[in-house]
């Protein structure tokens, strides 16, 4: 294969109106080696790759998707695939993957790895998937961009409400990355579904940008776009560890959760996908992710021995990720019907949400004492952080249909369509954003 | 009699063939993706609901309406940008005339994520220029704010269409119209106003068009610069998020291909009846004359500010490939080659992997062109224009749909010999390379036999020559001009296309450059490497294009020395 891309190489560059050349000779090649599906970055898959080559000998080839893309791969190419592995962070993708049957099981011999991090279960109950490391959102912030901006360091979600952050804090949406979905999700189940709602719009009122990528966070702080991001831990460590001015620290209430690697259903070579499980959990494996470009929580609490200093250890501090019981099955029940709602109320209508939150800002700094302009407000701000619908129509069953990808049966009964309600919800945050900055503006002048 | 019926058996046949290509490779994949909009989420049967939901929610009439202002605001920045470069090269002796035209191409050398990745550093909000404002003046210009943020990188990145399209037409012109227009007392700008620029029309609208769809259904730069409300943006988040199938994706995507079409049967009725063909070739275009000094200092003044800002992205990237650590900051921290070593350790087979795609794909792609522009302007064949219309519509079609569509369609198909899926072979990425740069090959092509006057061709045919014979010594050459600024386009476009590939790639081995820097760029310390492999993509896509422009130049230069002046600069 290498050797007749040479030679097209040199033909396509040299005379590019050599037509004929194409019909050199194609060898076929079938060596060992596993393709591994992962949303990581090189810095990730060469290093644990390396590491894994030189310890088994066995070649690797990393397959670079997005994790939505990802999914989209493996369920395309089901009927005929050449995939060994998935490996990526959101166990909702693994969940999706092995609802569609495209997921192979297997026991994990290694020992010492223990049933939970934080208050969630390390691996699938139903052993489809395995976690290989734990990871949990947080807040990053650039140093130099709050130094220059005289910003104070944020150390908690409600800090991030504050009107001193506005147009400073960054964060991706719920739809784009699985990571961020958890996050809406945890606080969401912390706080309870109103006064959730009500913060996460407060600190997107505070938001310069929703980005489409979840490496945008990151990507953001650290080039200086932005000074504040919600980010998950390794992208926080390891730019740091890069060497940009910025750090991170974890909220109280924030989940721990596993990233993790799974075997796809008719691999071709299962058995050197299991190697891959076996050495990511041994002690050698699970060393390398604490390495500077990596930097993920390890699953077994023996190698945090070797971690740097002020390294964050879920095993022995137990604030990390244990303030909230995170509900897996609430979580899954409501999955579709939170991503809708963050982009119809937040993503789609930014421009809306922060001139209210302008107004009200604006309001509040003026009218302190004012107890009729502090009721407009009161008023103004409710009207910002209602939601459409009830926590319970949100995890209803025949409601949660209509956002499915795929109905499992022919006979689930779904009425209404998602556009439909989409729409509703668009006309009716957008009066409620545009009538709030009305209020304030009234209390404002009071 | 006999040599014109059969020649046009020929011609059938080619147009059945290439006819075959589209429907297979474009057709049948798209039709399998946007089927998902006329269907009933619900019950799966064919309705049209979906569109009405389209039309009811305002969002995505705003997404439309902002989709428009932005391709229109691209076409007029791009315009601004590429006219005066144009002229000026073309009509002028300059010292750096061919350097000028090849700058002006570089832009295309690159993804635009990692363009709008690098004007970010530099004028962003707290980029390198606004620092500098705010540092000097106290306030800060939000030049990539919003909607005009994405217009700016689209213009810069975009504006290559116009200037390569807008030359060829102006180095076609025929001096003798621009002596007979002096002549009658016409001169300065009447006689760019009424003589050049009408005459270079076709050449115009060929770029324009290719831009406002370009932007029009560009995905990369807005989700950049995380910009949600326009139409593709929306057709790609609601595509590409889990769980959520909604056929809103879909739809849009399917008003997107419909608008697209739209505009472009917009600019063919604006040619439509005009006779753009000058029947003297080889005359050198237009007159070239010498500046006057001042006139001098005040062009380059004029094009050394262009060229500054459409390399910006350049310069930006350079910047970061050489710096450590670049954050909110003017310049980087300090400087250093570590991102160069690391990228030549890991990184050389993404550039042998984009030399061998992409110059396939632009070598296909203006065969089909020239083809099928033969068929469309000189053959009487019926249904002819679906031809054009069909490898124009891939303009239209989003990448991550042509990809989708590829997946679906070829992944049992085995291929023998190797046996494996058609959709996990590399030929694969080259297919739909050539799917999605055919339309610039075609308008480049199309624009270039425009020109040509079918007079030539009935002298030869005259003289004994048969159809093939003309077409091969008579046509191809007149058109030369055109079909090199295809190849060009697509070739460089084509080095750097993302959006269809990363849905392609299925071994790493295979993987082209865009996809390499956009894996380098996924993570913290990967920004430097992927700077670097970025400007070496620059260089080497810059290499390649001005060799492969030397080596058919030579070629004319042997054929016929006339013509060769005619592909001049492009």
């Amino acid at each position: 294969m290498k050797i007749t891309k040479r030679i097209f190489v040199q033909l396509t560059a040299g005379a590019v109106l050599a037509v004929g050349a194409v019909m050199a000779p194609i060898q076929a090649v079938a060596a060992e080696k596993l393709v591994i599906v992962t949303s990581y970055p090189p810095d990730t898959t060469v290093t644990v790759g390396k590491a894994f080559t030189k310890a088994t000998g066995i070649k690797v080839e990393m397959l670079k998707k997005k994790t939505t893309a990802g999914i989209k791969y493996l369920q395309a190419t089901a009927a005929n695939n050449t995939s060994d592995m998935f490996w990526a962070s959101a166990p909702d993708a693994f969940e999706v993957l092995k609802g569609d049957g495209l997921l192979q099981k297997y026991t994990v011999k290694v020992k010492g790895i223990p049933e939970k991090v934080g208050a969630f279960p390390i691996n699938d109950p139903e052993g489809y998937y395995k976690g290989f490391a734990a990871s949990g959102y947080g807040i990053m912030w650039n140093t130099r961009y709050l130094k220059a901006k005289k910003l104070p360091v944020p150390n908690s979600w409600a800090d991030l409400e504050k009107p001193i952050y506005y147009g400073h804090v960054g964060m991706s949406a719920p739809s784009r990355s699985g990571t961020t979905h958890l996050t809406v999700e945890t606080l969401l189940q912390g706080e309870g579904w109103e006064k959730g709602w009500a913060r996460w719009k407060d600190i997107a009122g505070n938001f310069k940008t929703v980005t489409a990528r979840s490496f945008g966070v990151p990507d953001g702080v650290n080039s200086g776009q932005f000074g504040v991001g919600v980010v998950i831990d390794f992208f926080g460590l390891s730019s740091k560890a890069s060497g940009f001015p910025v750090d991170f620290l974890y909220p109280k209430m924030t989940t721990l959760v596993p990233a993790n690697i799974a075997i796809v259903k008719n691999a071709p070579n299962p058995g050197l996908a299991g190697q891959f499980i076996e050495f990511l959990l041994s002690p050698e494996g699970q060393e390398v992710l604490l390495d500077p470009k990596i930097r993920r929580l390890p699953v077994n609490p023996a190698t945090y021995a070797k971690a740097p200093k002020g390294f964050p250890n879920p095993f022995k501090d137990k604030s990390i990720g244990s303030a909230v019981k995170f509900d897996l099955q609430l979580s899954k029940s409501r999955y579709n019907i939170i991503n809708s709602l963050f982009d119809v109320m937040i993503t789609y209508r930014l421009d809306d949400l922060r001139a209210a939150t302008k107004a009200i800002q604006t309001a509040e700094a003026k009218s302190k004492g004012n107890a009729g302009a502090m009721k407009l407000i009161k008023q103004a701000r409710a009207l910002v952080s209602k939601v459409p619908i009830t926590a319970a129509k949100a995890s209803e069953k025949d409601f949660n249909n209509i956002f499915k990808k795929k109905r499992k049966k022919a006979t689930t009964k779904v009425s209404g369509r998602q556009a439909e309600f989409e729409q509703a919800w668009d006309t009716e945050i957008k009066a409620n954003y545009a009538k709030a900055k009305q209020l304030a503006e009234k209390a404002a002048s009071m | 009699m006999n040599s014109f019926s059969r020649s046009q058996w020929g011609a059938g046949g080619l147009a059945l063939l290439i006819g075959l290509f589209l429907f297979v490779f474009l057709i049948v994949p798209v039709v399998k993706v946007v089927y998902v909009a006329f269907q009933d989420p619900n019950t799966g049967a064919l309705t049209l609901i979906n569109f009405v939901d389209f039309f009811n929610t305002s969002l995505f009439r705003e997404s439309f309406l902002n989709s428009i202002y932005v391709a229109g605001g691209a076409v007029l920045l791009a315009s601004l940008i590429s006219i005066p470069l144009a002229y000026f090269t073309t009509r002028f002796n300059f010292g750096g005339a061919v350097l000028i035209q090849t700058l002006g191409i570089v832009p295309l050398i690159m993804p635009p994520f990692v363009g709008a990745v690098a004007m970010l550093l530099l004028f962003g909000e707290n980029g390198s220029v606004n620092l500098l404002i705010d540092e000097w003046f106290g306030f800060t210009i939000p030049f990539m704010e919003g909607l005009n943020g994405v217009i700016l990188v689209e213009a810069i990145h975009y504006f290559p269409f116009i200037l390569i399209n807008l030359s060829a037409a102006l180095l076609n012109i025929d001096s003798a119209m621009e002596e007979s227009a002096q002549n009658l007392g016409a001169s300065g700008t009447r006689l760019f106003r009424r003589i050049v620029f009408p005459l270079a029309m076709p050449g115009y609208v060929a770029g324009a068009s290719l831009v406002f769809l370009k932007v029009f259904d560009d995905l990369g730069t807005p989700l950049l610069l995380n910009i949600n409300n326009m139409l593709a943006p929306q057709a790609y988040l609601r595509i590409s998020s889990i769980g959520i199938s909604d056929p809103m994706g879909y739809v849009i995507s399917v008003i997107l291909v419909v608008f697209s079409l739209f505009s472009l049967w917009v600019s063919f009725l604006a040619l439509k009846n005009k006779d753009y063909a000058t029947v003297q070739k080889g005359g050198g275009g237009l007159m070239k004359r010498d500046l006057r000094p001042w006139e001098k200092i005040g062009c380059y003044a004029v094009i050394i500010l262009i060229l500054l800002m459409v390399l910006s992205p350049h310069i930006g990237l350079a910047l970061l490939s050489f710096g450590t650590v670049w954050s909110y900051s003017v310049l980087p921290d300090a400087y250093t080659f570590v991102h160069y070593g690391n990228v030549f350790r890991t990184a050389t087979q993404y550039i042998s992997n984009t030399l061998l795609y992409a110059g396939l794909a632009a070598l296909i792609d203006v065969v089909l062109g020239t083809a099928i522009a033969y068929i469309v302007w000189r053959t009487g064949l019926i249904g002819r224009k679906w031809l054009d219309y069909i490898a124009m519509g891939a303009v239209a079609v989003p990448g991550v749909v042509l990809g989708i569509g590829y997946l679906r369609t070829f992944v049992e198909f085995n291929v023998p010999i190797i046996d494996k899926p058609l959709s996990s072979w590399w030929v694969i990425i080259v297919i739909a390379l050539v799917i999605r740069r055919l339309p610039y090959a075609l308008r480049a092509c199309m624009a270039g036999l425009q020109q040509v006057s079918i007079m030539l061709e009935e002298a030869a045919e005259n003289l004994g020559a048969t159809k093939t014979r003309t077409v091969r010594r008579i046509v191809v050459p007149l058109m030369s001009g055109g079909i090199m600024a295809g190849f060009i386009i697509s070739f460089a476009t084509a080095s750097v296309e993302l959006s269809a590939t990363i849905m392609l790639v299925s071994a790493e081995s295979d993987a082209p450059l865009a996809y390499g820097i956009y894996e380098f760029m996924q993570s913290a310390a990967g920004r430097g490497p992927g700077a670097a492999l970025g400007i070496v993509a620059v260089l080497i896509v810059g290499i390649a294009t001005y060799i492969s422009h030397r080596v058919i130049k030579r070629r004319e230069k042997e054929l016929a020395p006339g013509v060769a002046v005619a592909a001049q600069g492009v």
